[in-house]
Order: C-alpha cells, then sequence, then structure tokens
C-alpha cells in the first residue's frame, strides 16, 4: 500500500510512523524532565552552611591536644537518625583562638584519628598522616585537611558546619 | 492424574506455551558444548534468581530509611524466623555471582566465543558485568552499617576526582553534599528498582542473543572465524551433528546450579550473613571501611597507587578497562579461537589473575595503614625496666612509631621493620631520621622533647642483632 496523500512523497504510512514516533517521543521528553530533574536535584540543590554549638568555651583546655567534637549536620531530615551526626577535630589554640579540621581524609575521605602521643592525624585507611597544623605529614593525601571556621559567641563554641569536603581536581 | 493431563492440555491448547517455548527449548546446539566447561553462563543466571527470591524476601522486612534500616537488619538477622537464612544466602549469592560473572567472562575470552556473530552477546555481557558490580556495591551500603556510610564516602571521594563534573557525581553519590536521611533511601532505589531492572532487560538480550546466534561451539586450532562463511558452516554442523539443548546438553546446567545453589544454602546455614558492623554514626571515626571480599583487591589498588598519579587511575583505570572490554569484539572478531594458538589471550588472563590475587593477598593484611592495635613494647622487648632505654622503649610505644614500625614482631608494618635498626644506622643518623622523617614518615622533630629524642635514639640503637 502506498497511498499518495497529495502532500509530497510522504505517505500516508509514513504520516502515521512518524506521527506515532514524535507523539511517543513528546511524552518521554516531558516526563522525563520532572523524573530527571528530582533524581538529580542533590547536585543542585546545597543547604547552607550553619553554625553549630559544639561546646562551652571553658570545656577545651588552652593548648591542649585535638577534642573530637560532634555536631549535627547541614540537613538533618527527621527520618535521618544517627546519619546526621558528623564530627571535627577541634582544639583551643589560645584564650579565644580555636581551629578545627574535618575528620575526613584529604585523600579518599576516610576518617582521620587524632594520635595524641606522636602530635599527628592518622588515616586508617591508606596510611595519610598529616602534622597537627594540617599539613601532609606522609602518605597519599593530596593536600592537607580541610579546615572548619570556627568562632566564639556567648561563651560557647560554634563551627560552621560544611559539607563532606571532596577532594577535586 | 487424567484430570491434570487433561487441564494442561486445555491450558496449552489456549495459550500455545509448548509450540512456543518448546522449540527453543529443544533447539540443536554443538555437541561439543553439552559439557562440564558450559555449565558457569547458567549458573550465574541461577544465582541471579536466588538474588531476586532472597533480595524479594528481605525486602519484606527492611526498612530503607537512614535512621532505621540498621535496627531493621538486625531483627532481620536475630528474630525473624529463617532471616538469618535468607539473609546469608543474599550475601552468599552475591559472592557467587561475582565470582561465577568472572568465570563465565574468563572462559568466553580464552575461547574467543566474543568473536564473529557474536559481538553483541560479549557487549551485553560487559553490561552485565558492570550492572553487577554496581549491585554488589549498593548491596554493601544498603547493609547500613559504619562499613556502608564509611565506603559511601570514599565512594563519593573517588568520583570526586573526576575532571570537572567530580563534585556532581560525588553529591549524586552522597544524595547531597553530607551523609544523612537521603543517602541510604537513594541506594536502596538503584538496588532494589533501577539495576535490577537493568540487569532483567540486559539478561533478557543476553539469552536471545544466545538463541539467535546459537551457542558457540568449542574451538578447534586451526579452524578460524571467517565472518563470510561463519554462519553457513555453523547451521550446517548443528544440522548435521546437534543435540537438542534440552535435555541433552542443560542436565549439566541443572546438576552444576543445583549443587552451586546447595552450596549457599548450606553456607548461609553454617556461616550465616556477615556480621553487621557499628551503627551508621559518621561521627565515629573509628572505622576501617574495607569491602566485602571481591572488592578488597580495589581497595588494595588504590592504596598501593603511586599519589602523583592517582587521579588518572582512579579514574581513568576503570574507565579504560571499561572501554577495552567493550571494544573488543572490535579490535578482533575474526580468526583463530582457540587459547592454544592465542598465547597472547592466555598471557593477560593469567597476568590478571596475577594481579588480582597479588592486590587481594595485600589487601587482606593492609601492611600500608597504621596498626592502632599493635600491642605495645614490653620489658622484655626493650630490655630494661627503668633508665633511658626503658624511656626511649615506651617512647616508642607512645608517641605513634609502633603504629608502623615493627620491633621483635611487634607493631604495624608500614615502616621498615627496626627489630635490628641498630646494625644499620648509628645514632647521628637516627636523630636525623627522627627529627626529618623522609620517604613516608612524618618528622618529629617538632613534637619530641631533647630527652624524648635521646632516650628513643639510644633504645633504637641498642636493637642489634647479638
Amino acid at each position: 500500500m502506498s497511498e499518495k496523500t497529495g502532500t509530497g512523497d510522504c505517505t500516508r504510512r509514513q504520516f502515521f510512523m512518524h506521527v506515532s514516533i514524535a507523539l511517543g517521543s513528546i511524552a518521554a521528553v516531558l516526563v522525563g524532565i520532572p523524573i530527571v530533574g528530582s533524581i538529580l536535584a542533590p547536585i543542585i540543590k546545597k543547604p547552607k552552611p550553619e553554625w553549630r554549638v559544639v561546646g562551652a568555651v571553658d570545656s577545651f583546655k588552652v593548648g591542649g591536644g585535638y577534642v573530637k567534637v560532634d555536631y549535627v549536620n547541614t540537613s538533618p531530615l527527621p527520618w535521618a537518625g544517627v546519619t546526621a551526626q558528623s564530627a571535627a577535630w577541634l582544639r583551643r589554640e589560645s584564650e579565644d583562638k580555636f581551629i578545627a579540621f574535618s575528620v575526613n581524609c584529604a585523600h579518599l575521605g576516610c576518617p582521620v584519628r587524632w594520635i595524641e602521643g606522636a602530635k599527628l592525624f592518622m588515616c586508617p585507611c591508606h596510611g595519610g598522616v598529616y602534622y597537627e597544623d594540617g599539613s601532609v605529614a606522609a602518605g597519599p593525601p593530596p593536600r592537607g585537611l580541610y579546615q572548619y571556621p570556627v568562632r566564639v559567641n556567648n561563651g560557647k563554641v560554634e563551627l560552621l558546619a560544611s559539607p563532606i569536603p571532596i577532594t577535586t581536581v | 492424574m487424567n484430570f491434570l493431563k487433561r487441564a494442561w492440555l486445555w491450558f496449552d491448547d489456549r495459550t500455545g506455551l509448548s509450540v512456543a517455548i518448546g522449540p527453543i527449548a529443544r533447539h540443536a546446539v554443538p555437541p561439543n558444548t553439552a559439557t562440564w566447561f558450559y555449565v558457569f553462563g547458567s549458573a550465574t543466571l541461577f544465582t541471579f534468581m536466588l538474588q531476586v527470591a532472597t533480595g524479594v524476601t528481605l525486602a519484606f522486612i527492611y526498612v530503607p530509611s537512614s535512621s532505621e534500616a540498621y535496627q531493621s537488619l538486625q531483627f532481620i538477622t536475630t528474630q525473624t524466623t529463617f532471616g538469618r537464612i535468607v539473609r546469608g544466602m543474599h550475601n552468599w549469592g552475591a559472592s557467587a555471582m561475582i565470582l561465577l560473572v568472572g568465570i563465565h567472562m574468563i572462559q568466553v575470552y580464552l575461547t574467543a566465543a566474543y568473536k564473529f556473530p557474536r559481538e553483541m552477546n560479549w557487549i551485553s555481557g560487559v553490561v552485565l558485568l558492570a550492572l553487577t558490580i554496581v549491585m554488589g556495591f549498593t548491596g554493601q551500603v544498603v547493609r547500613w552499617d559504619q562499613t556502608a556510610v564509611w565506603s559511601t564516602i570514599v565512594a563519593a571521594e573517588q568520583a570526586g576526582r573526576v575532571p570537572l563534573m567530580g563534585g556532581w557525581i560525588a553529591d549524586f553519590i552522597l544524595g547531597g553534599d553530607t551523609v544523612g536521611g537521603t543517602t541510604l533511601s537513594r541506594m536502596f532505589a538503584y538496588h532494589v528498582f533501577l539495576i535490577p531492572a537493568l540487569l532483567f532487560v540486559f539478561i533478557g538480550f543476553h539469552l536471545y542473543l544466545v538463541i539467535k546466534n546459537g551457542i558457540s561451539e568449542f574451538p578447534r586450532a586451526g579452524d578460524p572465524v571467517d565472518p563470510a562463511n561463519y554462519r553457513e558452516k555453523y547451521e550446517a554442523m548443528v544440522k548435521q551433528k546437534g543435540i537438542p539443548f534440552w535435555p541433552d546438553a542443560a542436565w549439566k546446567d541443572m546438576v552444576f546450579g543445583f549443587i552451586v545453589i546447595c552450596t549457599i544454602l548450606v553456607i548461609a546455614i553454617v556461616i550465616g550473613p556477615p556480621e553487621l558492623g557499628p551503627p551508621p554514626n559518621p561521627s565515629d571515626i573509628h572505622a576501617l571501611p574495607v569491602p566485602d571480599w571481591y572488592f578488597v583487591f580495589y581497595f588494595a589498588f588504590l592504596a598501593l597507587m603511586p599519589p602523583e598519579i592517582e587521579t588518572y587511575l582512579m579514574v581513568f583505570g576503570p574507565l579504560l578497562v571499561g572501554l577495552l572490554l567493550f571494544c573488543l569484539p572490535f579490535i578482533s572478531n575474526r580468526g583463530e579461537r582457540s587459547p592454544l594458538r592465542r598465547p597472547w589471550a592466555v598471557a593477560i588472563v593469567a597476568l590478571t589473575i596475577a594481579s588480582i590475587s597479588g592486590l587481594w593477598a595485600i589487601g587482606i593484611t593492609s601492611p600500608w595503614s597504621p596498626d592502632f592495635d599493635a600491642k605495645p613494647l614490653t620489658v622484655e622487648i626493650i630490655g630494661a625496666d627503668s633508665g633511658p632505654l626503658w624511656r626511649g622503649g615506651m617512647d616508642f610505644n607512645d608517641k605513634g612509631c609502633l603504629y608502623c614500625h615493627t620491633i621483635s614482631g611487634q607493631g604495624g608494618q608500614r615502616g621498615p621493620d627496626l627489630t635490628y635498626i641498630g646494625d644499620r644506622l648509628n645514632a647521628n643518623e637516627l636523630t636525623w631520621r627522627i627529627m626529618n622523617g623522609g620517604l613516608n614518615m612524618p618528622g618529629f622533630g617538632g613534637t619530641l622533647s631533647n630527652r624524648e629524642l635521646s632516650d628513643l635514639v639510644e633504645f633504637l640503637a641498642s636493637r642489634k642483632k647479638k
């Protein structure tokens, strides 16, 4: 069957074919936008960093070693439970000066441990080691530990809860 | 009996199932494929079916919520009827499936079954391999314990090294910019909906291609594939000598599949599922996220690659391997198929197995990690219970030296064994090395007091062969 429609070379059958394929594709794209958009949303929508209280100023000894402080991360959903917890290494350098590092190794994100005797941060995964100022002492990390902003507010130490630091190139 | 037979005849008449499926089941296959060498593909399929059945069963009880998944896994393992066995089968079934996929792939590669006209059989198989690996990873993550959380972070960090888009991919994996409420729901959706749907599609396609192109005959040396006449030769051979797949060849698949499935069941009963680690608390830093055994070789690879080029290896390494596998049938789709005439293929397989096994062996002991649980040196090892020697030994314990260095069998393996260091370095050299570090050792110049340093040096200098 090759009925001519009268409008050029397009047969009636080809017309039906093109219309069917076009309708299917348009419908797929239309529903695809909200679907793909919803799935990709986490890479677009960023929560704002927020200050979190990690303890009273007096609870940290001046010149002591690093202390692990826990805080609630930037996007604590009601069903996050214990996974909303984050941690940082905090040290009181002087009366009102604090320094805080991410617990995530700059290599591949494993949790580094502060070894008080050695005055080093050590990573259990691939052997990354950092000095007490956060700079790389040994191992594969391409850069030092990530620092978090800290401030003192009304006698409380506050830490700017930030995303898990991702080392990019 | 008579009624059942009549019922079947009625059903078959109305549905036409035996007419539709019978000829496919009984299609003629080359007689030399009805051997025990050809059972691994079907065994992979049987383990997949087991994974679907046990996975659906687990989903009846599992709660895919970041805060409750852990408790629901404990509940499955300890309190539900047969829950421990079902979880065990799902875990060991995954191991079996990865193992069988590997064997199946090696066998197809060694006998060059990917050559004309089965290029698409191979390519769909490569896609299935990738999907199976993603299932393995997401499966370890939905086992939502401490290791799962840190593995997710490590995966996101690896993805972060992709040029330009790294940060986006990392956030996509985490479901945001931290681990939290969104992470597990997404991993669950990958693991039970998205990837399985793709697996069903590609397994169907893969099987369709096996029927369409026929099971590849066991190769003979000196009988090269020529696309010009391969199909005629194959069809003529099958017509002349072929035997029906069902049941002449398939019974061996059934026997081997039966053994595989029963083995998984027995292991699930005897050993059970893997212990859950501590709860998935990202602020609990006493974690060492080692993946399940089938990823340990890659874990070792990540630790051992030279830091200067690791970004390239991490990102482009897997991409390159995937691309090579994908392109293989286009690189060579004709010629000899027998491994006897393809020494390079045999060498590549041997080399791959050797390097993966080597990485495995190292990965299990992880000598590149500081050993935080190292037993402190005792008075007997130190050789004194007071004085500078003893103080130096205690400093060795306390200042972190022990985590990386072994003395008399105790300590970590990251750095050199120092049992006889006194024979190799004198006091000056020891002082210099401790102060400045070097190679992969931090310098301790800024943290040790003069007395600690001299004690340590005295202690280390005393480490000599008698």
